[in-house]
Order: structure tokens, then sequence, then C-alpha cells
């Protein structure tokens, strides 16, 4: 055999799994991994951008997706540069070094959830207090609706808004006793957050220190149960001579 | 080539696969011969391809209905090549997982053309993997690796003298 001929002969069969992976490289197709949370199992969905879907690892999870983004899902590893930022991002409920993709929702949109991103675990917050905080005081319902529309559950943690009466409220990913499953979980004390709600009382102050924080805050939650006096609203915290904590910022 | 150019031209997300599906087995057993290591041919190849995708991206239609495919892509994988051992540690790679681990299917003959493929120079070994396996013309080689054709030529002439007499030896 003449050596041109046996040259020719060394193209074989495209190895296994390219073809996925340029897909994934190039972000055509978003990779997926299964994950444990204190929700059970969930699918942590990527591409190039960093995270862009966190959703139940039930068997509609494929469907969403592809009704939502349009993009083809293929089972895959995380990108190993930051695939050991996932379990942290999920424990701590903040993505912390995580990238995320959001470019599923508007900048607007992207902006709250930021915000939201940075609520303690363990705490709550209200959609007006995030509105607040995004220099939209009247966007309430926006806020609402971005919650609904988080495209990352758990990392970002939209659990921890509450309705603006202080009630815990509806969960997207997978219905409200997932929200009270998980504030549990992070102690945050969903039985107490409802009697609050119940009574109308919005944020506590401590008497010895002066100062007003919603009942989630670690400042009030330390405080001795005699020194801590539970307020209405904000004004009329205000109006009893309390001041704002400066950790929880309790604004409405 | 000509369909597939107007094809990425018009609907690059969809047409993409059927780029890498039509040249993706030459473009990892050329690296294959030239870097004569599996999984590095294979990183290679998934990262040129990543490229140009992000290159065809940024190119208005009329430029990717008249690009050259083969030599295009060769360019990407031949200058990625020179740059590799750099980029590799910085690069996310992705890595679709399998229901069960696959061998890497390494061809019969791999391991005896790497001895006889080490004898070659760099642009020697370039050469003739992209005319004989994976089948360029001159133009093409000479437009992908940047070097005149008489050059690209006289680089096969001789690599190829230097493989007959190798393998002469080997009897």
């Amino acid at each position: 055999m003449n050596i041109e001929t046996e040259l020719a002969d060394l193209v074989g069969e495209i190895p296994d799994g390219m073809s996925e992976g340029v897909a994934l490289g190039t972000g055509i197709a978003d990779g997926y991994d299964l994950y444990d949370s204190p929700v059970g199992e969930v699918v942590i969905i990527f591409n190039p951008e960093g995270v862009s879907s966190v959703d139940l690892a039930d068997g509609g999870f494929k469907a969403r997706f592809a009704q939502r983004f349009g993009r083809q899902l293929l089972r895959a590893e995380a990108p190993s540069a930051w695939r050991k930022h996932i379990e942290p991002a999920i424990d701590a409920g903040t993505p912390g070094r995580l990238p995320v993709d959001l470019r599923a929702v508007t900048e607007f949109q992207a902006g709250i959830l930021k915000v939201a991103a940075s609520i303690p675990k363990g705490q709550v917050r209200s959609y007006s207090w995030l509105a607040h905080q995004a220099n939209r005081p009247k966007a309430v319902r926006a806020v609402g609706s971005t919650m609904a529309a988080n495209p990352v559950p758990l990392i970002i943690p939209c659990h921890r808004v509450v309705r603006s009466d202080g009630h815990i409220g509806a969960y997207s990913l997978g219905g409200a006793q997932n929200k009270w499953d998980l504030l549990e979980h992070e102690g945050a004390d969903p039985h107490r957050l409802e009697d609050l709600a119940g009574n109308r009382i919005r944020v506590q102050g401590n008497s010895s220190s002066g100062i007003f924080c919603y009942p989630t805050c670690r400042a009030i939650r330390r405080s001795k149960p005699t020194n801590v006096v539970s307020f209405r609203s904000v004004e009329t915290a205000e109006q009893e001579g309390y001041r704002a904590c400066e950790l929880c910022l309790p604004c409405c | 080539m000509d369909e597939l150019t107007r094809a990425l031209s018009t609907d690059l997300e969809a047409a993409f696969p059927d780029l890498v599906t039509a040249m993706g087995a030459r473009l990892f057993w050329g690296l294959r011969g030239m870097c004569r290591d599996h999984q590095e041919a294979e990183d290679l190849t998934q990262e040129t391809f990543i490229r140009a995708y992000k290159a065809l991206d940024g190119y208005d239609r009329e430029r990717v209905r008249e690009l050259q495919l083969s030599p295009w892509i060769w360019t990407i994988a031949l200058n990625l090549g020179r740059n590799h051992i750099r980029n590799r540690a910085r690069r996310p790679s992705f890595v679709a997982l399998r229901d069960e681990a696959v061998d890497d299917p390494e061809l019969p003959d791999s391991a005896a053309w790497d001895r006889r493929f080490a004898v070659l120079n760099g642009h020697q070994k370039t050469a003739v993997v992209l005319r004989h396996v994976v089948g360029l013309g001159i133009a093409e080689i000479s437009q992908a690796a940047g070097r005149p054709e008489g050059t690209v030529k006289a680089d096969i002439h001789r690599g190829l003298e230097r493989l007959r007499r190798t393998m002469e030896q080997e009897t």
C-alpha cells in the first residue's frame, strides 16, 4: 500500500460526545446536572455564561426549560472552573462565586434579583422592602412577578422574600410548602413569621438599644426577650423614638 | 460546502451542528496526527469549533457566505494549537456525561504513526497531515498555515520522503 493511501486511512469516527461538547461550549445547548437540596433533588442548568436555571429534578424539567428558554438540554458536568461553587451556593442560598446567567430576565428584574441575593440566610424581607432597595418603591407588584420569574431559585433566594403583609406567600419552585420548608431548614421559623403576620407585627425594637429591626434580623433575635417590643409599622417605631437597624434596613 | 455556508449565514444556531458533523472527524483526526495525544486533540477540536461559532456569530451574512470553511477552520485550529499550553489552564471545557464510560477510539495504526510523525519537523507534519490525512488542497493549506504554496509543496514532498525512509527502516 502506498504511503498516501495509508495516511488517508488515518481518519476514524468523530469522538463520542464531541457534538454535545461543542453544543454546550457554544451555548447552543445548556447542560444540566443533578444536585441535592433541602427540597429534594434539583437540576442545575448552565451554559458558558453561568447557571441559567434551577428546577426540581422531576419528569417535567426538560419540557419546562424548552418552553421557557427554547434551547436544548444535555446531561453534562458543569465547567470545571466553577463546578466547585455550585454546592456552596445551594447551601448558602446565594450565588457567592458562582456565575449566574440572568439573560432570561429584564435588566430591571436582574437588578431586583441581585438585591434579593443579598438577603442573609435565615432571614426574610418583603416585596416592598426589595422595591425600596432597588430605588423603585412603587414597583411592589413588579417585584412580586420578578420573584415568580426568578430562573435560579435556591441560588437567588426568592424563598426569603415574603408578602408585604408579612405572610410567607407563594413560591415558584414546587409551591408554597417548599418555601416553608426552606425557611424552616434555614432557621427562619415560618410558624413564628405567620404568627407575627397574623398579629400584623412588622418590626420589633430593642428597648435597651433603641434600635428596631425586621423580626428575622440577627440583631433583634439576639436581644433579651424581655427587651423586645413589637410594632405594627416602621412609622410607629420611629414615633416611639426607635432608630432603624443598619443591618436589616427596615423601611416599610 | 456552499449549502452549508448559506445555512450558516441564515441560521447559525440551527446550522452549526451540521458543520460539526461535516468537519468534526477530519478536524479531530488531523489534530490527533499532529499532537499525538487523544485528549489534547479532543480539547483542541472542541475549542476550535467554539471559537469558530463565536467568530461566525460576529460576521455579517455576506462574509459567512463567502468563507472557505475548511481552510478557515484549520486557520483557527492551527492558531489554537500554537497557543494551547498557554490557554489550557483558564479555559472552561464542557464535558457531556455519558451513561457508560467509553474508551478513546484510537485507530490500530495510531501508535506506529505517532512514532513516524515524530521524525518530521512541525511544518512538515502540519503540511503532510493537512494534505494527506485531512485532504486539503495546496492553496488551502497555504491559507491555513500562512505559508507560501511553494513552501507547502516542499514541506509535503520532504515530509513524505522522510516518512518513506522511516517506514523502510521499520521492515
